[in-house]
């Protein structure tokens, strides 16, 4: 009997030891002679339980298994051909018992459809799965005219943040006269906590390329450039690998499938610069200048790269074209909601169960993604806020979580949609340390171009952090307040016009918290270093020197069966012996 | 002195002329070097024609260029959000004790590690991250992540 057994090595996956795993299958086939081909794929976006393996049969049925260790190699292998799925592995779905797994179940995968289903280093494998039938499609039967309106009737919208029409961006750039057009695609993905585009890069680069290519001809560009950061080593690997793999079969070059239609694309490693993910920044950082925003108009689309008309989309944006070329502009904007067609991707992270990558229909409310795709709350801690929008973005609370994804409604609770990056937050979750974690990222990432942007942040940050340790006093709301609106007047690009987010809308649903820190000195959620303090209860302190030995800092000192204490001096506030004491005896003030 | 110097010629060479190649350059460089000292980019400078104020100015501009000598390995604490609500502070405070580092000091003395913040490695799912040269080590804790350090030297 033949099958085929799936490693999820994405990045994620990687961290969590799915090489040893990939590794530890491959020997055991080998050895033992067992026919079955082994497939390395991507990431299919349910992190939370890497390494994952996935065993199709030759039937189509497939059985994954998540938190797979190498000694479990053998008896899965054994469980698989037998047919009896063992019982103490947590099986994410079970196709040959019917039951399928939730996760999954809630989703729309457009943008994520081949993501940990394909091999991403295969071009084989992505034409297997209607790979390069939309390029062909558009050269062969539709006008560049044709193509733009597919993508307008779509409804798709930029994911890269702002949300911008993709179909009017496309037609702005075709209107643009020059012989020399570019398409960029921008995979900088800044925001700290999305990773949907790496899993994208990673999980299907050819999608990228093809959407590239489409909107290349769409236009009439012949020259293109990834930017991709740096700290994504796997996805830089992977595209460069399916540029070349399609160089050579002849879906990017010199008259491609033999049309009067060429293309290239090149890829830029980026050097470490949020502010690079906007888009005039980006430019100028391909050109290699310092990454600073310039005023726009013009636009790219008039005067973009080296003054070139460019046209520019987020990863997520691209990995959609494809599909809607293929499936139809109709099938696409059946999802969604009047303004925000299709699906989104969300990155789920921080406080929830099934952390990872989900695709849903936007209009879906808050409240749905994270309790039923998301799984809800990771411990039995309660749920605070969800941030969204990265530093762009704002903490949305409870209350609100019956807010509908889609980018008005979002926009209405002062947070953004962003690129998705959804991180859930509990109680034990300080709202004023995430904003002030925020605005440092802001100011350290601020150009210094516009004064408001960097000196502002910079004031900001500085009460903010008076405020957690303790030293606010009340009137510093009220500065907070007014530097904000001055900064978002005051700053050229998005970065500066957005970076008082966080802080506005944690000052609208947890004033209170901020008055607790100004009014109390304290950190309600135990988070503000200067505002807490471990100590050892006496009374019921037995000395069994647990607390002392994992204390990273060994800033515990006692014998055995005497009571212990703490060195405040040097305590680093991290918890560890609060626990690890089994007799409740460390007490946080 | 500049040590790799017929190395970065040859790299000079490859890109000079290229439109938009001064970061790719600088980024081999560093490759080699492990960090773009003054007389380096004074060098490259005369060779290459570009003021040296705008290549200084790149190298501050990206925290991917470094100034100064490297360690041998390379740490990368995540604080992104989602580590952040994780307690990447905490590792954090947990690594720089181990490592006997001072506020504002990012090398040890003996060379061996340089640690770095950095936001967000993509793995938020398995908050809080670090990456030690170009492994990525997940769910930590701040005593797990002093045993991880003991595995290179
Ligand atoms: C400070 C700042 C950072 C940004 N970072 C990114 C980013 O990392 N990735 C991205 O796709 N767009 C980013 N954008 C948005 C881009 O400027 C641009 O709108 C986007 O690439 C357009 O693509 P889209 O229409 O497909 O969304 C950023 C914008 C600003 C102001
Ligand atoms: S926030 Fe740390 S890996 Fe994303």
């Amino acid at each position: 009997m033949s099958f085929t057994i799936k490693v999820g090595l994405a990045s994620c996956g990687r961290a969590a030891g799915a090489v040893e795993v990939y590794e530890a299958i491959d020997k055991y086939l080998s050895k033992n002679k067992i026919k079955a081909e082994l497939k390395k794929t991507a990431c299919i976006g349910m992190c939370f339980s890497e390494p994952l393996v996935e065993f199709v049969a030759e039937d189509g049925s497939s059985i994954t298994y998540g938190k797979v260790k190498p000694v479990e190699i053998p008896e899965l292998i054994k469980q698989f051909n037998n047919r009896s799925p063992i019982k103490n592995n947590i099986i994410l779905s079970n196709h040959l018992k019917g039951s399928e797994n939730t996760n999954l179940n809630n989703q729309v995968r457009i943008a994520l459809r081949n993501c940990g289903n394909i091999n991403p280093e295969s071009l084989d494998d992505y034409l297997a799965n209607k790979g390069y039938q939309s390029l062909e499609k558009v050269l062969n039967e539709m006008s560049q005219e044709e193509v733009i309106e597919e993508i307008k009737k779509s409804g798709l919208r930029g994911r890269g943040g702002a949300g911008f029409p993709t179909g009017l961006k496309w037609s702005f750039a075709l209107q643009a006269e020059n012989k020399k057009k570019y398409v960029v695609c921008n995979a900088d993905e800044g925001d700290p906590g999305a990773f949907m585009d790496r899993s994208v890069l990673e999980g299907d680069p050819h999608s990228i390329i093809e959407g590239m290519a489409i909107c290349a001809y769409a236009i009439g560009a012949d020259e293109g450039y990834i930017y991709c950061r740096a700290e994504y080593p796997l996805a830089i690997k992977h595209l460069k690998k399916a540029i070349k793999d399609a160089e050579s079969a002849g879906y990017l070059g010199h008259k491609i499938l033999g049309k009067n239609f060429s293309f290239k694309v090149h890829i830029k490693e980026g050097a470490g610069a949020f502010v690079c993910g906007e888009e005039t920044a980006l430019m100028a950082s391909i050109e290699g200048q310092r990454g600073m925003p310039r005023i726009r108009p013009p636009f790219p689309a008039t005067s973009g790269l080296w003054g070139k008309p460019t046209n520019i989309n987020n990863v997520e944006t691209l990995a959609n074209i494809a599909w809607i070329i293929l499936n139809g502009s109709a099938e696409y904007s059946k999802f969604g909601t009047e303004k925000s067609k299709g699906t989104k991707v969300f990155a789920l992270a921080g406080k929830i169960k099934n952390s990872g990558l989900i695709e849903v229909p936007m209009g879906m409310p808050l409240r749905n993604v994270i309790y039923d795709v998301g799984g809800g709350m990771l411990t039995d801690k309660p749920f605070k806020a969800v941030q969204l929008g990265g530093p762009s973005g704002g903490c949305i609370p409870e209350k609100l979580l019956d807010t509908i994804v889609d980018y008005d409604s979002i926009t209405k609770t002062g947070a953004i949609m962003g690129s998705g990056g959804m991180v859930v937050m509990d109680t034990s979750t300080c709202m004023v340390d995430v904003a002030k974690f925020f605005l440092n990222f802001t100011q350290n990432e601020s150009c210094g171009k516009c004064t408001f942007c960097r000196i502002g942040t910079k004031r900001m940050l500085e009460i903010l952090t008076r405020i957690t340790e303790g030293k606010g006093k009340m009137e510093d709301i009220d500065t907070l307040e007014n530097l904000a609106e001055n900064i978002i007047k005051g700053s050229l690009c998005g970065l500066g016009q957005t970076a008082p987010n966080p802080v506005l809308t944690t000052l609208r649903y947890f004033r209170d918290e901020y008055i607790e820190h100004i009014m109390n000195k304290k950190c309600p959620a135990g988070v503000c270093t200067s505002l807490i303090k471990f100590e050892v209860i006496e009374d019921k302190c037995v000395g069994c020197t647990a607390c002392a030995r994992k204390c990273p800092v060994n800033c515990i000192s006692g014998e055995v069966k005497k009571i212990h204490k703490i060195d405040q001096d040097k305590c680093i506030k991290c918890g560890v012996c609060l626990e690890t004491c089994k007799f409740d005896a460390i007490k946080k003030s | 002195m500049i040590k790799n110097k017929k190395q970065i010629d040859e790299i000079i060479s490859k890109f000079i002329g290229k439109k938009g190649s001064l970061i790719p350059l600088m980024q081999e460089i560093q490759n080699i070097e492990r960090y773009l000292s003054i007389d380096t980019m004074r060098y490259l400078s005369e060779k290459s024609g570009v003021k040296l104020a705008e290549i200084y100015g790149v190298a501050t501009f990206y925290t991917m260029f470094k100034l100064k000598p490297q360690g041998k390995h390379i740490v990368r604490i995540c604080k992104g959000t989602a580590c952040h609500v994780s307690g990447a502070n905490s590792i954090a405070r947990s690594l720089k004790q181990e490592l006997n580092l001072k506020d504002n000091e990012d090398t040890t003395k003996d060379g061996l590690f340089t640690i770095m913040e950095v936001a967000c490695l993509g793995c938020c799912s398995l908050a809080p991250v670090i990456m030690i040269d170009d492994n990525t080590y997940g769910k930590l804790t701040p005593d797990s992540v002093v045993d991880i350090l003991k595995k290179y030297n």
